[in-house]
């Protein structure tokens, strides 16, 4: 049976066939799917992580147990994951363990558009790259036989188009996979330097052996036609080609670390002009040219972006069609949803002048106008840290400071933060905006919510006893919705000489199943404050010289009724 | 079966264009077409533009269409179809939802959403449906059923068998919803004979 899948689904499928027993992840876009879609597989354990270095560790673990286990996360998420696996690699597995990384280029919902198959070759790890949802599910089960055969984690590397483009995938049965007993091996499972040192040449032999299954391994596959035109590439480059160039040779290379050297110099000896087409880094092309082999790549290609059937055919066949030219079109922004937790938070910060160092999540949108409260954005928990090295370094942003975190973002890796702050006597404020789930990710449990992701209830972290636990001695729990409440404390906190946690505490206006009714406009005198709060459901009408409140948007959270001072936004349904 | 086609749905973070891309692959893999689809989403479910390509053929390779090369754009709100149409076609059908969303930087006044849209589009584009899609979905019993009147639209311009679609909706639409969206189907589809 042939169903329409996207690729992050075609991957949980290809978990569930190959018999993957456990799977953990952080969510992150593109990758959020592959967990939330193995969770409907009950037999298969899948769970949410707080980071991606503990999923990762769990699959580890998983792995070295007996069971065959996966682990995914966005680009970035292997940058957490890094230290776990870098040394996987050393220990090797005793079930098969896959790496999934989701990049991102185009960045469609990334702080950076790094090309993560660079860890394959810095960690010296075999990586696999579908083009599409059936190769993607079928890699999977490549992935876990090349992990037991060589005794190593497999990087599976995707990239948003192929984890959230759909396309036919062949459903099979699953297979059973017994569990591998347990038996103690410290000498490959105990890192310490002399272990090490012995493993780190099973690393290289093993790598030497993984060279030579390149060269025969179906998915690295020559598709020999015209020979005036060669091309290797891999994942949805490949796709392009075939789209724009149907009749080019084309070396499609779905294993790619470590690269197979002879099928490519055979290639590249049987075709007129070799071009190597890929999305971001030069990866594939500088080991070519390491080779001695002469090839086109990124001096024809960009290093960032997307590519396209157009731009393959623009850069190899010289065609430039002729395009027409777009309308100018407003630019249509994400935004902060009506009644938004979030939304009043940066009005205040914005209103009290304070340097926001920020975090990432769906307030990272405090950022856009109106609201432009918020002054760094670099990477998950940097809002915690990097605001104790802003005030302690320059004199001028003491008491000035505050860090502004999900409740997600703040368990990943936010805490570790706090505790700096705390032992080495900084002052910071730190906003912990608790909407009591993952939310721009699309609502994921996560260790605050009091559920799992195979939807069973789990203790729930209390923020305050935490904070507490860490050391913080000013707490505060505020309602997001009761403004002067909300400014009265956050000036209180920044002006205290000792560090401070501000638990702002609302639910996703997502996740809200009642709503107010729509606020309504009575003599609006036109002073237009409260479209500062940049609410979708406040418009100016310029004939009417009045606001207006869109009805079917309003979710009556009353945030502009607070803001207005002439009492012409009031409450609805009141009389 | 009819020549490769590709359609882009276009409209705003929450407008339904999902369903409606499930319906259309659903009808068209019961043709035994090849599809693929591809969407992005992430941050613009937070009220940003959304589109979602659907190409169908005999062997489909790239999930992405190329610019000008669209041969239909469903278009739900009218700011969405002048941000899109240079990816139709010269022979391409545009359709497209009166409906009219303002984004943000219209709101606080730091643009400017565009007069005359429709004139504009019809200057340009030969085949330019327009429908007051929430006034029909209304009709039909809801206004949310806005995605479906545009999908039967969308269906008059396909060559599929009538009773296809009615099997699509039946597979995409939860039982209670589906007599408000079957009566929303047949208002667009004899809406688009009618003009």
């Amino acid at each position: 049976m042939q169903t329409l899948m996207t690729g992050n689904e075609a991957i949980a499928r290809g978990a569930y066939e190959y018999g993957v027993r456990l799977a953990a992840a952080y969510p992150g876009t593109p990758s959020t799917e592959i967990l939330e879609n193995l969770a409907k597989y009950p037999d298969v354990y899948s769970q949410w992580s707080p980071n991606e270095k503990v999923a990762l560790e769990v699959g580890l673990g998983a792995a070295i147990a007996g069971a065959r286990a996966l682990v995914s996360m966005k680009m970035v998420g292997l940058n957490v994951a890094a230290d776990p696996f870098f040394t996987a690699a050393y220990t090797g597995v005793r079930s098969g363990l896959v790496v999934v990384s989701a990049d991102d280029p185009g960045m469609h919902s990334s702080q950076n558009e790094q090309d993560n198959r660079h860890y394959a070759s810095f960690a010296k790890i075999p990586m696999l790259e579908p083009s599409d949802s059936q190769e993607a599910k079928d890699m999977v089960g490549l992935a876990l036989t090349i992990s037991e055969r060589f005794d190593t984690p497999v990087l599976l590397r995707i990239t948003t188009r192929i984890a959230h483009s759909q396309s036919l995938v062949e459903l099979n049965d699953p297979q059973e996979r017994p569990l591998r007993p347990y038996a103690k091996d410290a000498r490959k499972y105990v890192m310490l330097p002399a272990h090490g040192k012995a493993r780190r040449l099973v690393v290289e032999e093993r790598l030497q052996r993984l060279v030579e299954y390149a060269e025969t391994v179906p998915v690295n596959r020559l598709e020999l036609r015209d020979r005036k035109i060669g091309v290797i590439t891999s994942g949805v480059s490949y796709l392009y080609i075939r789209e724009a160039l149907p009749d080019v040779s084309v070396l499609k290379l779905g294993f790619t670390h470590p690269l197979p050297p002879q099928l490519i110099k055979n290639f590249a000896s049987q075709v007129e002009k070799l071009y190597v087409v890929e999305e971001l880094d030069p990866y594939l092309e500088k080991e070519v040219r390491a080779w001695g082999i002469e090839v086109n790549g990124k001096e024809l290609f960009p290093p960032y972006g997307e590519f396209s059937a157009q731009l393959v055919k623009e850069k190899i066949r010289g065609e430039s069609s002729v395009q027409a030219a777009p309308f100018e079109a407003p630019v249509r922004p994400p935004v902060m949803c009506p009644g938004c937790p979030h939304r009043g938070i940066f009005y205040t910060l914005k209103q009290l002048k304070l340097v926001v160092s920020g975090d990432i999540g769906c307030y990272t949108l405090g950022t856009m106008a109106p609201l432009e409260a918020m002054d760094t954005c670099i990477c998950m928990g940097a809002s915690v840290s990097g605001a104790l090295g802003m005030e302690k370094a320059q004199p001028d942003l003491a008491g000035k400071v505050v860090s502004v975190i999900g409740d997600s973002t703040f368990l990943h890796s936010g805490i570790t933060g706090l505790m700096d702050v705390v032992y080495n006597g900084g002052n910071s404020t730190v906003l912990i905006l608790d909407n009591s789930i993952t939310a721009m990710t699309g609502h994921q449990d996560n260790p605050a919510t009091g559920k799992t992701l195979m939807g069973q209830p789990a203790s729930k972290i209390d923020f305050v006893a935490l904070a507490r636990a860490l050391g913080i001695r000013r707490i505060s729990v505020l309602d997001p919705f009761d403004l002067d409440r909300a400014k009265e404390v956050i000036k209180a906190e920044v002006a205290a000489k000792e560090p401070s946690v501000i638990i702002s505490r609302r639910p996703c206006a997502l996740i809200v199943k009642t709503i107010d009714p729509p606020v309504e406009v009575h003599d609006c005198t036109g002073c237009k404050m409260c479209l500062k709060l940049g609410c979708p459901a406040l418009a100016w009408d310029e004939e009417k010289k009045s606001v207006q409140v869109d009805t079917a948007l309003c979710t009556g959270c009353g945030l502009c009724v607070n803001v207005c001072k002439f009492d012409a936004l009031r409450k609805g349904g009141a009389h | 079966m009819g020549k490769d086609k590709n359609i882009l749905l276009v409209g705003v973070g929450g407008q339904g264009t999902i369903l409606a891309s499930k319906l259309l692959s659903t009808a068209a893999l019961s043709q035994g077409y090849d599809v693929k689809m591809s969407e992005i989403h992430g941050m613009a479910q937070r009220g940003g533009s959304v589109v979602t390509q659907v190409r169908l053929g005999t062997r489909i390779n790239s999930p992405v269409i190329d610019q000008g090369e669209a041969n239909m754009i469903v278009a739900f709100e009218q700011l969405e179809a002048y941000r899109w149409a240079h990816h139709l076609r010269k022979d391409g059908v545009l359709i497209v939802n009166s409906q009219k969303i303002i984004p943000l930087p219209v709101l606080i006044g730091a643009a400017v959403y565009p007069d005359n849209i429709i004139p504009r589009l019809r200057e340009r584009i030969g085949r330019v449906v327009e429908a007051d899609g929430l006034r029909l979905a209304a009709e039909a019993g809801h206004v949310r059923a806005t995605n479906v009147v545009l999908m039967g639209i969308c269906a008059r311009f396909m060559d599929f068998p009538a009773e296809i679609w009615q099997d699509a909706l039946k597979a995409r639409i939860p039982e209670k919803l589906l007599q408000i969206n079957r009566k929303a189907f047949v208002l667009g589809y004899d809406y688009a004979a009618a003009v």
